[in-house]
């Protein structure tokens, strides 16, 4: 086992992923200097260098800011023998890609009767919760939901950052990896080694009788922080992190909400549509007769983020809502009879 | 330079393809037995060509939604390609895309697009792949003048300059974007843009000649081949039949003397004429290549016609390598 970062598990995936495999290459805006610190670094730095020294200018590609040629050549690159890796900086500049995103990348296979594969990654960053502005802030992993042909990874944790990305370079379907910024830091023992997580599985963070409670990205450390007040006052939450929204592993969810008969979801997107909302839909019609009380998402309000850190951060999920919710989940409730 | 006689040939063969698909395809719209509609290359069969001509069959190429000319001009099987464009299951996309995405892989046609403009960065992807794996494939981008003026294609450009892509960008200007004279809404010469991003770009004022957009682009594919990086190159024709089959405008936007002038360059009639003054092929010999060629559509549509429809869960098929959700 080794200590890591979240970012330093981007790091070792995309490394790992790179020296496996000579069709694995890098593009994006800045990756040379390694910005951002996943392009390299950690204890090999000294010697080694960034990913540049590493594996040199022809796979390691600084890119003008042209989200929709990045996006497109990445494709087109990956319909034919290249595995890119595109390092879209922040995740609302994926807008600026939207076309090559919905119409190509997420089209082009099924459009063309199976003749292309598109063994592509594109990374980008949720810079919510960092005093950034509605420009920075978005956490836009919901609308790729909803265009089939995308896989889509929100990891939470260092391991599952490392071991998602890594599925996600060696599979050859187009993946969307939405990187909290606010785990930037978080740190854990991360096993040693090339280790791949399978899209499609969830985690179980924390058992528990009374109520389910799925969390994504920063949501599943907010669920574990309500979870361990809620211990205190007797209540056992139980903890899923999905880890991937598509494939999403709704059995995962089903069978815990059987068991535990509530359900509170902690997404930090936008309510309308969100995660949540699609989980809540995939709960009601597939699990009803087990729910002891109506679902509850805790979510960010629908209005945009603005800057100042005063307005800021109380609109995301935090302990204080989520143990709200499943207090109201909890309440006995006078059935129709 | 003039290419070979059976070259000379075969650029005539496959502008016959072309034109007596797309005219089979325009009566099956109107009869109701190709759903949708079709975009027709009648009239700018010389400029897809001359284009794919100059390419070799391991090259790439993307098009657009004027669409058949491309995969044809490239040496697509005509069967499958009809098939796709009457929604059977033995269609080159197992007909799921039709018309306006047609794709055949195995002879470097990576897709047609119905977004203008949409598929010059796929194209710029492939020559990325012919650079980074050393393939010495070249791309080609066939996009109209519609699509000279979206953003992406200047992206594409810029990209390919600085990283030395081996790629042609290749702007079929026929003159209208569906019923908007390109002079009103294009700023300057198509072809000027190059210097703009260091690179050559060439006009071929006479898109109607086949050799003329075939020595053109012969030129910029051969560049690219050796590592010179892209070139653009502006081919002027201009589409005989209406933007799509089967639309009716209450406006007549374009000028019946200047149709007339450009339908009286009919491609594939100049160089039929072409051959024979040169004594490349005697009458008789076209004769016979046109019968070949009306053959080869009779059969495609005869493959087309006997196929079955596709099976109602092929529509839920190659969403993904791995099949996963939504199955029914």
């Amino acid at each position: 086992m080794t200590v890591m970062s979240f970012l330093g598990a981007i790091g070792a995936a995309q490394r790992e992923a790179m020296e496996a495999d000579s069709r694995v290459i890098i593009m994006g805006e800045d990756v040379e200097a390694n910005v951002y610190g996943t392009m390299g670094g950690g204890k090999s730095r000294a010697d080694r260098g960034d990913f540049l020294q590493m594996f040199g200018a022809a796979r390691i590609r600084n890119t003008p800011i042209s989200e929709e040629v990045m996006v497109g050549a990445a494709a087109g690159a990956a319909m034919t023998g290249l595995r890119p890796i595109v390092d879209l900086s922040y995740s609302s500049f994926l807008y600026m890609a939207m076309d090559q995103l919905v119409n190509q990348v997420a089209k082009n296979r099924y459009m063309f009767g199976g003749q292309a594969s598109l063994p592509v990654v594109f990374r980008s960053a949720m810079f919510y919760g960092l005093n950034t502005g509605a420009h920075h802030s978005d956490r836009p992993y919901p609308m790729f939901m909803n265009v089939p042909g995308l896989k889509i990874m929100v990891p939470a944790t260092p391991t599952d950052a490392k071991g998602l990305l890594r599925t996600a370079v060696d599979m050859d379907d187009p993946v969307l990896s939405f990187e909290a910024c606010m785990l930037w830091g978080l740190k854990e023992d991360v096993q040693d080694g090339e280790f791949r997580i399978p899209f499609g599985v969830a985690r179980t963070v924390r058992e528990g009788t009374d109520v389910t409670i799925v969390g994504i990205a920063t949501g599943v450390h907010v669920a574990l922080q309500a979870a361990q007040k809620l211990e205190a006052d007797g209540i056992s939450a139980e903890i899923i992190d999905p880890r991937t929204m598509v494939p999403l592993d709704s059995d995962a969810i089903l069978n815990s909400v059987a068991r535990t008969g509530r359900l509170v979801i902690v997404d930090p997107a936008h309510t309308t549509c969100s995660a949540a909302a699609e989980i809540s839909a995939i709960v009601a019609e597939k699990a009803f007769d087990c729910l002891k009380a109506p679902i509850i998402r805790v979510t960010t309000p629908d209005t945009q983020i603005p800057f100042s850190p005063a307005i800021e951060k109380p609109l995301y999920p935090d302990a204080a809502k989520t143990i709200a919710a499943v207090m109201k989940v909890m309440q006995p409730r006078a059935r129709a009879a | 330079m003039i290419p070979p006689n059976d070259l000379l040939l075969e650029m005539q063969k496959r502008m016959l393809r072309i034109r007596l698909f797309d005219e089979r395809a325009s009566k099956m719209v109107k009869r109701g037995e190709i759903p949708g509609t079709v975009h027709t290359s009648i009239g700018q069969e010389a400029q897809v060509v001359g284009a794919c001509m100059a390419l070799g069959a391991s090259d790439y190429m993307t098009g657009n939604h004027r669409s058949h000319g491309h995969p044809i001009g490239k040496g697509a099987a005509l069967g499958p390609l009809m098939a796709e464009l009457v929604g059977k299951a033995t269609g080159v996309c197992g007909g799921k895309g039709g018309s306006m995405h047609l794709a055949d892989f195995k002879v470097g046609s990576l897709g047609e697009s119905g977004i203008v403009g949409s598929s010059i960065p796929i194209a710029t992807g492939a020559a990325l792949s012919s650079k980074v794996l050393g393939t010495g494939r070249v791309s080609l981008a066939f996009f109209g003048d519609g699509a000279a003026n979206q953003g992406c294609l200047y992206e594409a450009m810029n990209l390919s300059s600085v990283w030395g892509l081996p790629i042609v960008f290749l702007c079929e200007n026929n003159q209208y974007a569906l019923s908007t004279p390109a002079h009103t809404v294009t700023a300057g010469v198509i072809a000027e843009r190059a210097a703009g991003f260091d690179m050559p770009g060439v006009r071929v004022e006479d898109g109607q000649d086949v050799l003329k957009v075939y020595e053109a682009v012969k030129t910029a594919v051969d560049r690219a081949r050796v590592g010179h990086g892209p070139s653009l190159v502006e081919v002027i024709t201009y589409r005989f039949n209406e933007h799509s089959e089967g639309l009716r405008l209450g406006t007549d936007y374009r000028n019946p003397a200047e149709r007339e002038a450009w339908m009286k360059r009919d491609p594939v009639k100049m160089f039929r004429a072409c051959l024979i003054e040169r004594g490349i092929a005697e009458a008789s010999v076209l004769d016979a290549l046109e019968a070949d060629v009306a053959a080869e559509i009779e059969a495609a549509v005869q493959f087309a016609d006997e196929s079955d429809y596709p099976e109602p869960s092929v529509a839920f098929k190659d969403l993904y390598t791995e099949p996963f959700g939504v199955t029914q």
